[in-house]
């Protein structure tokens, strides 16, 4: 085990772990709004990947448009979710409308599917191909690129939350929905700015990551899945909680490949999960909620 | 109370199950019955846990599989006879679910569903990769059919009644259970965890129990599964299929034993039906679940319920007159 | 045991929630078959103090004995078993359950029989199921729910849901009960029905009560002994005159004049 090889597997880890982030913010910014897991983020970032690489390949575009135009595209596929199928049901079970983002995940998937096949496909790199060396690891632009772009969307929108009208309004509907609307905001517009907010990041993890590991129509239900762990690791409902755990899940899973066995690298980092869940259950960096009896 | 209605219901079940097939236009349709048959078992049991304890298991297709492969290995590489490999699938499956049940039914809600979850895709890459024992991603074949005391249900007819049977039995069992004092106690735990604690009821082994006893139903339908295809693979007990389930579980209705059964009928056979649209049967499979949920909240059951309801309003309105 | 022997005795609690002392100190008993009332302003400890009691929240210090046995760390179903029940401040009937299927289950301890009595449906379990039953029926009649019986039990009106909880939590045949601010939300008429309930199932079933209440009316009319907490310490125990007559607790309510 030398630094060198320890050294590559960082940032392997970190830069799959950088998508399981941001699918993880997706999940919480949702979840803060309407107590919801919706299962259809995975097929956010699956999109954001697939649709980069049609407008690229189909309609030639360069590669940035291309990303441009898959991320615009999904945050309105986002939008339409939440007008068509979850506002219609306001109110309902929390478990019904679980069982709705199903649908829609399985529903997106079909229509991919139909439309853009089963193949799988790849993305040029956004910039540089050339590897750097570092310390014995050879390093792709891509990976730097990734690292970038997810610090930029995390202090995008730490910015958002804390800075701006909108997303502290966003912010108060997570902690108490009624006073919120009491005092003039329109929850209504607030979830559907969440599934925006939580598509656009997706689709951001989605596309930074399809030049590194390929795409296909059901990539999303393995992202979703590892998203989902990455937020219940990070204490669910901490946006940043949740961008961390992703980065830790991406990092175990890539020294498990590395030092035991890469056939084993998702039951590696979902054995650590459990481990976590079972001694500290409200994850690493959530707190314990007091229960008022 | 309900016990009358509960024997009508399960006296309709039994006609409407013995009858099925020899309304059917072809055999094909009995295959379906017979898996249809087998997955509402575990819906059933699922149920127990879901609807009655309102305790999320996101990992359940685990525990069918566990015991389909014990099953299948048993009697396939070792001779085993094929009631004794259901028993050790089922039995491995509940020791199984006891060991993962002690720390995670302790987890509320969503965390539940990540254990379970994670469990269950451990579960599932093992399958994949102890090429050497379950024969990996290809699958584990040549598996024998049910057989008890020289009888071979061979024909698919037979295999359907012992599926129906044993359904039969499930349900029989979980009706029971439902109207009991542990019945009282999982429903308790279901709206208020403190309250049932200090009704003196031991939260955690009655959660801990209908797990186990979810797990004991899902191996059962398990071992019937290997032992009717005779061809078992690890994409039968992923994730997909545990989520399969539970949407079996809500989408049928949650609040009652039958629930399951329809919503497992109507899951498993409507893709057979889509089947015909070829492309577009993912599509309408997602649009189907959307709207489902987002116009019959109670489920199919429930549904049913009111149509029935609605329907015996109106004859019962037009016989006063 | 001896005759006047405490049913309850709580000795030296101490509860931290983080940086926050809930109650430090605080030793508090009831009496074999009186009615005890625990009074304070609000965020004085009371509920915090009937948690620790049955168990819902550990203590950082102090003991707590129950029919002379130490309960200090023992899980809350036990402590439920030995003989304590409580009710809750909000309520929590089983909202999955008729009225009579929520009083049955109060009985959980009390008929028992086995899963598999229940799916083979056993003689013994016919014979438990209706013993139950008749002392849910029983208990029912006693709150006067009689009639609502069938009905989901979400559907009772708040009062009536409060009653529920009181069938409830006796049909396990206690020998203390814990009630936590039963009168919350009932109007005056409701009030004084609850307060001969309370009475009554002192006199019928000789229950040991401890009550945590604000109603001063309900509290002076049926109480034995009073003790009184504010910030988390015992500052008066007393019969109902003694504690209308104390300075210390009147600043408490309504503020000292510096």
């Amino acid at each position: 085990m030398d630094l060198g090889s320890i050294l590559q597997y960082l940032v392997s880890g970190l830069t799959v772990g950088s998508t399981y982030g941001l699918t993880a913010l997706g999940f919480t910014i949702i979840f803060n709004a309407t107590r919801v897991i919706n299962f259809a983020q995975g097929e956010f970032v699956m999109l954001g990947g697939m649709l980069a690489v049609f407008f690229a390949g189909a309609l030639n575009l360069g590669v940035f448009p291309a990303v441009l135009l898959a991320v615009s595209c999904t945050t309105l596929v986002g939008v339409c979710m939440e007008r068509l199928t979850i506002r219609p049901v306001q109110g309902a079970n929390v478990v019904n409308i679980i069982i709705i983002t199903i649908g829609v995940s399985i529903f997106i998937r079909g229509v991919v599917m139909l439309f853009l096949g089963k193949d799988t496909f790849s993305l040029p790199p956004f910039f540089g191909t050339e590897a750097l060396e570092f310390f014995g690891a050879m390093i792709i632009p891509q990976s730097i690129w990734i690292l970038l772009i997810t610090m930029l969307v995390l202090v995008g929108l730490r910015t958002y939350f804390n800075k701006t009208i909108f997303g502290k309004a966003m912010l108060a509907c997570s902690f108490e929905q009624k006073a919120a609307h009491l005092v003039g905001i329109s929850v209504d517009r607030m979830i559907m700015l969440s599934f925006a907010i939580s598509a656009l990041v997706g689709s951001i993890g989605g596309v930074i990551l399809t030049p590194i590991t390929l795409t296909s129509y059901d990539v999303g239900i393995m992202l979703g899945l590892k998203g989902f762990a990455a937020c219940i690791l990070g204490g669910l409902g901490n946006p940043f909680g949740a961008a961390a755990g992703g980065l830790i899940i991406g990092v175990l899973e890539s020294f498990g490949a590395g030092f035991i066995s890469s056939a084993y690298k998702d039951a590696f980092a979902f054995i650590i999960l459990l481990v976590i869940l079972f001694v500290k259950p409200s994850g690493i960096f959530g707190r314990a909620d007091i229960e008022r009896v | 109370m309900g016990g009358k209605q509960n024997i009508i219901s399960l006296a309709v079940f039994i006609v409407v199950a013995a009858g099925f097939p020899w309304i059917l236009p072809s055999e094909y349709y009995i295959s379906i019955l017979i898996l249809s048959g087998i997955t509402a078992i575990a819906v059933v049991g699922l149920n127990l846990l879901l609807g009655f304890a309102g305790q999320i298991s996101l990992g359940h297709a685990a525990f069918f599989g566990i015991s389909a492969y014990t099953s299948a290995i048993l009697t396939t590489n070792y001779g085993f006879p094929v009631l004794a490999g259901i028993i050790c699938g089922i039995f491995l499956s509940a020791i199984v679910a006891f060991l993962i049940g002690m720390p995670a039914l302790k987890l509320k809600a969503l965390s539940l569903a990540m254990a379970t979850l994670g469990f269950g895709l451990i579960v599932y890459i093992f399958m994949n990769e102890t090429i050497t024992l379950t024969g990996g991603p290809s699958g584990f074949v040549g598996i024998p059919r049910f057989n008890i005391m020289g009888y071979d249900f061979y024909s698919d007819l037979a295999y359907y009644y012992l599926v129906a049977s044993s359904l039969t039995v499930v349900i029989i069992i979980s009706l029971n259970l439902i109207n009991s004092r542990a019945g009282r106690a999982l429903k308790a735990i279901h709206s208020s965890e403190n309250a049932a604690r200090v009704m003196g009821i031991n939260v955690h082994r009655y959660k801990l129990f209908v797990f186990v006893l979810s797990a004991v139903f899902a191996a059962l339908a398990g071992g019937l599964y290997a032992h009717y295809l005779s061809f078992v693979a690890p994409s039968a007990f992923g994730f997909h299929a545990s989520l399969q389930l539970i949407v079996m579980a809500i989408l049928g209705g949650m609040s009652s034993v039958w629930g399951g059964v329809i919503g497992a009928l109507f899951l498993t056979s409507m893709p057979e039906f889509l089947r015909i649209y070829e492309e577009l049967e993912t599509i309408l499979y997602g649009l189907i679940l959307i709207l489902c949920m987002m116009f019959m909240p109670q489920g199919l059951a429930g549904g049913l319920g009111k149509l029935a309801g609605y329907v015996s309003g109106k004859l019962f309105r037009r016989g006063l007159k | 045991m001896n005759k006047d022997a405490a049913l309850l005795k709580c000795s030296d609690i101490y509860v931290r929630f983080g940086g926050v002392m809930a109650l430090s100190g605080v030793s508090f008993q009831a009496e074999k078959n009186s009615i005890s009332a625990l009074i304070g302003p609000n965020g004085a400890g009371k509920t915090t103090l009937l948690n620790v009691i049955t168990g819902m929240i550990s203590q950082s210090e102090g003991s707590i004995e129950f029919k002379s046995r130490d309960l200090s760390s023992i899980a809350a179903h036990i402590r439920s078993q030995e003989g304590m029940i409580r009710t809750f401040q909000n309520l929590e009937v089983f909202a999955h359950m008729s009225v009579l299927e929520n009083v049955m289950t109060g009985a959980h301890n009390r008929y028992k029989y086995t899963v598999l009595d229940s799916i083979l449906k056993t003689p013994k379990y016919f014979a438990r199921e209706r013993q139950c039953r008749d002392a849910a029926l029983e208990k029912l009649k006693f709150v006067g729910l009689e009639k609502e019986r069938d009905l989901p039990a979400l559907d009772l009106p708040y009062g009536k849901q409060r009653l529920l909880e009181l069938a409830r939590a006796i049909c396990g045949d206690p020998a203390l009960i814990l009630l936590d601010e039963p009168a919350a939300g009932l109007n005056s008429r409701e009030t004084r029905t609850l307060g001969e309930v309370i009475a009554a199932i002192r006199q019928d079933f000789g229950i040991t009560v401890v009550l945590v209440e604000h109603d001063m009316e309900l509290v002076m009319s049926i109480s034995d002994q009073i003790t009184v907490l504010n910030f988390g310490q015992v500052i008066a125990k007393g019969t109902p005159r003694d504690i209308q007559n104390n300075p210390e607790v009147i600043e408490a309510y309504l503020g000292s004049d510096d």
